[in-house]
């Protein structure tokens, strides 16, 4: 009985490790060198890049992490002098979990991240990458924190109050004298960090008035009457959201249900609504936005018939962040001249001098530029929705 | 020598467990610090060791309400979010007064630790006089109430001093608060206290752990402790002798949300970015698991599994996508394995010295 049991132990360990070899070829690109180019030429960088690929942020984490695998899939197979291999692992949108995939991407030979995805985590892992001098490029995290006081850390996206700024002066300019009510989540850094720049802004320029500002959280993302009725009693004619799109697309349909039509007004995390499953493209006409991506711009069909292809859903602006970053990465490899056997820290600091001078274009922005504290500049594109299309306003 | 070793077989076996406890902790504490020296631990080892030593410390207190003092608590997170928090800003305003980080770390953690046993003391006061199950209610909306209480503190410091500002419209920002020119924040609303310096460290944590030990099982082992068991195990019979009720509770639980307040703090500070969402209800049942798991009132079990736990999801980060299915059989196993008595037995059989002592005791 005792022998039996250790046999069937022992089996079981055998499958166990057996199984572990064979998932661990799954995640990792290793085609960089078959198709036949001159290896001695071919530089194989280790590129690594996380985001939630489980729980509430999945959505954000999935499309970051797949963009840029799809960036990495099309160098590989194109002629490039530089290949990656790729490894991404899920950090669940938690600032210790980030670390902990940070460090075992590290032990896996990382030397350039394309990452974390979300603005906490990133914080976390960008104070490691700057520590362990490891170049950190996240598409996503949009906060000023995730990049202060380390030259080493760079954004894809727009920081927080370059949108705030952006949309109020847009708003200021356009909508000069409206009465704007503002409904954002608090207890998200994203949304908050907006609509603090976007109130301070609007309180600088005085073109128009915030009559109202309501406040929802994770929990309460599925009722917005009181808030839109506060916005209505107040008067205002243009609703400001700077939120993701899934509370918004609530946000329309119950303001439709209770007759009150203002403009509404969308940031980035805005985009996806309209090719989100289930939504009444209709409840969105006339919607506002700024956004660096539209999937249904003409530029960006190739991105997006290629991602549609590989993963069965539209791409959102967080897949075409990463995708972009990968591109962005390689750009500035080959303007530096790094080779693959370099160190992350030799390839960390010859990246930071050749980013400040980079010039990229790519489907997030054209021309965008780097400061030395990280930042991107690139300008936001405004886009009005009319009959279910993106269309430039 | 023989004299000692009689001494030796003379002490209860409460304290000979009492005693292999701390061993294994120095030993294991040892052997990880030689293996981290000579760079045999892999990175993302080393990165798991002030966590453990967190979950560890969060679990073994948890461990003195639910398992000795038989009182359930769901917001055990809720404590370690006060210490975390009161410790980040405690290390961020000392950054000039004290540039030493060793000192400043361990004065945050007791900062850390008073504040949570405050608001302890709060909540237990009202709540531990109360016969049956409201324990666990009223911590279950404390672990709700911190994290929205903190997703509204606004908090930075310069040289006159810690700025304010209680924020629950969420209509101010860090400007408001009237820093000088020098001043950081230390704590943003709902991005959390961003900047951190990290200052924690494994030793950091094998001292708190080693705390945590000593003062849990001194005190489960003193006249007190054995209170609070009697508490535990027969209301009525304890009242009868003449205990007073709320006094045991209090000590035990206050103690509890004291010791999570420290780890909260090491925590805190082993990051440069925290939110408070992270400690929401998921990490409070994560800990009940880890004390479940390690057997109710089974101090060292509470340290395997907390390290079990904390390693596990990411050994099986090779899974990849199936990860957290991995992780939730492998707990319904263990769960189910540790509660078979066929399995138990198969274990007995194994160790020959531990059937001998189950005969005994039977």
């Amino acid at each position: 009985m005792k022998k039996k049991f250790m046999c069937m132990l022992m089996a079981a360990a055998m499958t166990l490790s057996m199984a572990a070899c064979g998932s661990k070829s799954d995640d990792t690109n290793t085609d960089a060198n078959t198709d036949g180019t001159d290896s001695a030429e071919v530089q194989t960088f280790k590129l690594g890049s996380s985001g939630p690929l489980t729980g509430d942020a999945a959505i954000y984490g999935m499309a970051v992490v797949q963009g840029a695998e799809l960036a990495v899939n099309e160098i590989n197979a194109s002629d490039s002098k530089i290949k990656f291999e790729f490894q991404k692992q899920d950090d669940e949108a938690d600032g210790e979990k980030a670390v902990n995939a940070y460090n075992t991407m590290m032990d896996w030979g990382m030397q350039v991240l394309v990452g974390p995805t979300t603005t906490g985590a990133s914080i976390a892992v960008a104070d490691a990458c700057y520590n362990d001098r490891t170049f950190m490029l996240t598409p996503s995290a949009s906060s000023t924190d995730v990049t202060a006081g380390k030259d080493n850390v760079f954004q894809v996206c727009f920081t927080d109050p370059n949108q705030g700024v952006g949309a109020a002066d847009y708003m200021a300019e356009n909508y000069a004298g409206a009465k704007v009510a503002v409904i954002y989540r608090n207890d998200d850094a994203y949304s908050q960090g907006i609509r603090d720049t976007f109130v301070k802004e609007a309180t600088d320029k005085g073109a128009f008035e915030v009559v109202y500002e309501g406040t929802f959280t994770n929990d309460t993302a599925s009722d917005f009457s009181v808030q839109l009725a506060g916005a209505q009693n107040a008067g205002a004619d243009l609703v400001f959201l700077p939120i993701y799109y899934q509370p918004a697309s609530i946000i329309f349909s119950q303001a439709k249900a209770m007759g009150y039509a203002p403009t509404f007004f969308g940031v980035d995390g805005m985009d996806g609504i309209l090719t989100m499953p289930g939504f009444d493209a209709s409840l969105a006409e006339g919607l506002m936005l700024m956004t660096p991506f539209s999937a249904t711009d003409e530029a960006n069909q190739a991105f997006v018939d290629a991602y549609t292809a590989a993963y069965g859903t539209e791409p959102n602006q967080f897949a075409a962040d990463a995708y972009d970053g990968v591109y962005i990465v390689k750009a500035a490899l080959e303007a530096a001249g790094c080779t693959a056997d370099m160190s992350n820290e030799e390839i960390c600091d010859a990246l930071v001098s050749a980013m400040t001078s980079l010039k990229f274009t790519g489907l997030t922005g054209t021309d965008m530029t780097w400061n030395a504290e990280g930042q991107v500049s690139k300008a936001p594109t405004a886009y009005v929705v009319k009959d279910g299309q993106y269309v430039k306003g | 020598m023989t004299q000692k070793m009689n001494k030796f077989n003379s002490l209860k076996k409460t304290t000979k467990v009492d005693f292999a406890t701390y061993l294994g902790v120095i030993v294991v504490f040892i052997i990880t610090t030689i293996l981290q020296n000579n760079g045999s631990l892999k990175r993302s080892a080393i990165g798991l060791l002030v966590p453990i030593c967190c979950y560890m410390s969060m679990a073994v207190s948890l461990n003195l309400t639910v398992g000795i003092l038989g009182e359930l608590s769901l917001g055990h997170a809720g404590f370690m979010s006060v210490g975390a928090f009161s410790g980040i800003v405690a290390s961020q305003s000392l950054m000039g007064a004290i540039p030493n980080a060793p000192v400043r770390l361990a004065i945050s953690m007791v900062v850390g630790a008073i504040f949570a046993a405050i608001v302890g003391l709060l909540i237990g006061t009202p709540v531990l006089r109360l016969q049956g199950d409201y324990l666990a209610i009223v911590t279950l909306a404390f672990g709700e109430i911190i994290k929205e209480l903190i997703n509204c503190l606004i908090i930075g410091y310069d040289e006159n001093g810690l700025h304010f500002i209680f924020n629950p419209a969420g209509n101010k920002t860090v400007d408001d608060l009237g820093l000088s020119a020098s001043g950081t924040a230390i704590i943003k609303g709902a991005q959390g206290a961003t900047g951190t310096a990290t200052i924690a460290t494994f030793t950091a944590g094998f001292i708190l752990v080693m705390i945590t030990l000593i003062v849990v099982l001194n005190l489960t082992r003193s006249r007190a402790g054995r209170a609070i068991m009697a508490i535990r195990d027969n209301r009525i019979a304890a009242q009868a002798i003449g205990l007073n009720l709320t006094k045991y509770k209090l000590m035990a639980f206050v103690t509890s949300a004291a010791l999570a307040g420290a780890a909260g703090a090491l925590y805190g500070l082993n990051y440069s970015s925290l939110q408070a969402t992270k400690f929401n209800f998921n990490l409070s049942i994560l800990i009940l698991v880890f004390v479940v798991l390690g057997g109710l009132g089974n101090i060292w079990g509470s340290l395997i599994a907390a390290a079990a736990l904390t390693i596990l999801p990411e050994a099986l980060r090779q899974f990849a996508d199936f990860r957290m299915l991995i992780y939730a059989i492998v707990l319904i196993f263990v769960m189910l394995a540790t509660n078979n008595p066929q399995v138990k037995a198969f274990f007995q059989k194994l160790l020959p010295h531990h059937r001998a002592s189950a005969e005994k005791e039977d």
